[in-house]
């Protein structure tokens, strides 16, 4: 049986580096698998881009497999695309139809200023992380393995918050450019475990400062974050943060 | 410690400000609604008088209450424009294709996304209408007897204002935008005090709309009904 094959046309936001201004610009890619990942249609458009001595699409991508988080754009004003849970990595071009004009942009916040064309800088997420992320372990013998009790369904929930990739779709999808899904999902795991008590007060103290520090938005409960979430974690994540914060106003540590 | 200015200037903090002072907004404007619903009495303004000869009799305690009102509303608006002003300096660079909503659970609609307009048309109507009854009921406003004492006719301003259309259109305008203030706004302060289960959210958040629209038409009802008693 033949396979059919489609052509899709780009509108690529392209710029050179983060100081350098970008525009969009056009390509169409033609003779499609419609069961190539969006990152697999890119990489066929870059290989002729290559071969006519052109720049290259500059994208991120990792594992392929929808659980790193590195990939991740806007395609035509939602993140990661149209389909619900999924990252672009695993966004297949069977989703459009053929003849699509496809619009790419890079996720948009001050705090994730464009690196290059779709490739944007978020290590504030990682100065959120180590603001408060963590728990301090003890050096010496190791501990037996279940001498914290910890029972199913708070290990299943804070395993849900857990989940959290850190792709960045929510600030990208919130028209406030707001971390609060991030956050609220880092936070709410720890404190949803014994391991995380010592420094539960301190931490989201912490991170939710260094999340105003970074320039993201202020949380206004819309909640695309939670529809655009690869890994739908879900708004009671923020709603937990807030309790957390509250905790924290009224605690003497 | 979290020094409360910096507790109250964090992301949190300030929809703390803005969820508490909204939620009084919201029991002051169900208190204003239940005491205009008499004039929907066809008595000739006798129990809407009375109501407000009510307010006349407390004196000075009128004023504080008006003055904390007031501050209410101006820490609302102010904390409200700085915090959308920040979340515009968030994004300073928009994009080309605006955001579309992925569906879901998202509250992503024109309620949402217009806050501060809806607020600030609410600071504007706010002006007007505190000049259009609250001014002028001293200025202009007739004397009547209520219970044997003398009072002002609150009732012929705001039954002579209604006779105009534009006025009309205008409390029926203010009225829909409020409407769509509070559509996002009822869920919004309970969801900014973490005051929200993912078991309520959707019900908050129907409810919301079921209180926006009854008391929007509890409001721009009077208006209607007046002009076309008149007519
Ligand atoms: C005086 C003019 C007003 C302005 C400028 C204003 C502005 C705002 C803004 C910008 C927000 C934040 C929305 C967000 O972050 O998503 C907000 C929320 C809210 N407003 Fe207003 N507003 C005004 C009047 C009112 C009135 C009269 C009421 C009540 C009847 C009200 C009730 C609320 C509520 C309940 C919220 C939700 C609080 C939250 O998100 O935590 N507002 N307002
Ligand atoms: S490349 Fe790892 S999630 Fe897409």
């Amino acid at each position: 049986m033949a396979q059919e094959t489609m052509t899709v046309h780009l509108k690529v936001w392209r710029q050179a580096g983060p100081e350098e201004s970008g525009s969009f610009q056009n390509y169409t890619a033609e003779n499609v698998n419609p069961h190539m990942s969006f990152l697999e249609m890119l990489d066929v458009v870059n290989e002729d881009l290559i071969h006519k001595g052109e720049e290259p699409i500059e994208f991120d991508s990792d594992c392929r497999e929808g659980i790193c988080g590195t990939c991740g754009f806007v395609i035509n004003g939602q993140a990661h695309g149209e389909e619900r849970g999924t990252t672009v990595c695993q966004l297949h071009m069977r989703s459009f139809s053929d003849g699509d004009t496809i619009v790419i942009e890079p996720w948009r916040a001050k705090a994730f200023p464009v690196i290059k064309d779709l490739v944007v800088d978020r290590r504030a997420f990682d100065r959120i992380i180590a603001a408060g992320g963590y728990v301090s372990v003890g050096t010496g013998p190791k501990p037996d393995a279940n001498s914290i009790k910890v029972g199913k369904d708070v290990s299943d929930q804070a395993f849900d918050s857990a989940a959290c990739i850190g792709c960045g779709a929510c600030v990208a999808a919130c028209p406030n450019a707001s971390a609060s899904l991030f956050t609220g999902a880092k936070i709410t795991q720890l404190a949803m475990l014994p391991q995380g008590h010592p420094e539960r007060t301190r931490r989201v103290r912490e991170m939710v400062h260094q999340m105003q520090e970074e320039g993201f938005g202020n949380c206004s409960n819309i909640g695309e974050c939670e529809a655009v979430c690869p890994k739908e974690i879900s708004l009671s994540n923020i709603a937990k943060m807030k309790r957390e914060y509250l905790r924290a106003m009224f605690s003497d540590s | 410690m979290l020094p409360l200015k910096r507790a109250l200037s964090s992301p949190i903090g300030r929809k703390f400000v803005m969820s508490i002072s909204g939620i009084a907004l919201v029991l002051f404007v169900i208190v204003h609604l239940l005491g205009n619903l008499t004039l929907y009495i066809p008595d000739g303004g006798e129990s809407f008088n009375r109501y407000a000869a009510g307010f006349e009799a407390l004196g000075p305690m009128l004023y504080v209450m008006e003055l904390g009102l007031l501050a209410v509303i101006l820490l609302h608006a102010f904390w409200g424009i700085s915090t959308w002003l920040r979340n515009r300096r968030a994004r300073p660079e928009r994009y080309a294709k605006s955001i579309a909503t992925k569906g879901g659970g998202s509250n992503l609609n024109i309620a949402s996304r217009n806050m501060a307009i809806t607020g600030s048309f609410l600071f504007f109507f706010l002006i007007i209408h505190v000049w259009h009854f609250r001014v002028r009921k001293e200025t202009v406003g007739e004397k009547t007897t209520v219970n044997g004492q003398e009072a002002t006719d609150l009732y012929a301003l705001v039954v002579g204002s209604f006779e105009n259309p534009a006025w009309v259109f205008f409390y029926t305008l203010s009225m829909v935008v409020l409407a769509f203030h509070l559509r996002h706004g009822f869920w919004s302060a309970l969801q900014s005090l973490g005051a929200m289960k993912p078991r309520w959210s959707k019900q908050i958040y129907a409810f919301g709309l079921i209180f926006a629209i009854l008391l929007a038409l509890g409001f721009l009802g009077m208006p209607i009904y007046l002009f076309l008693a008149a007519a």
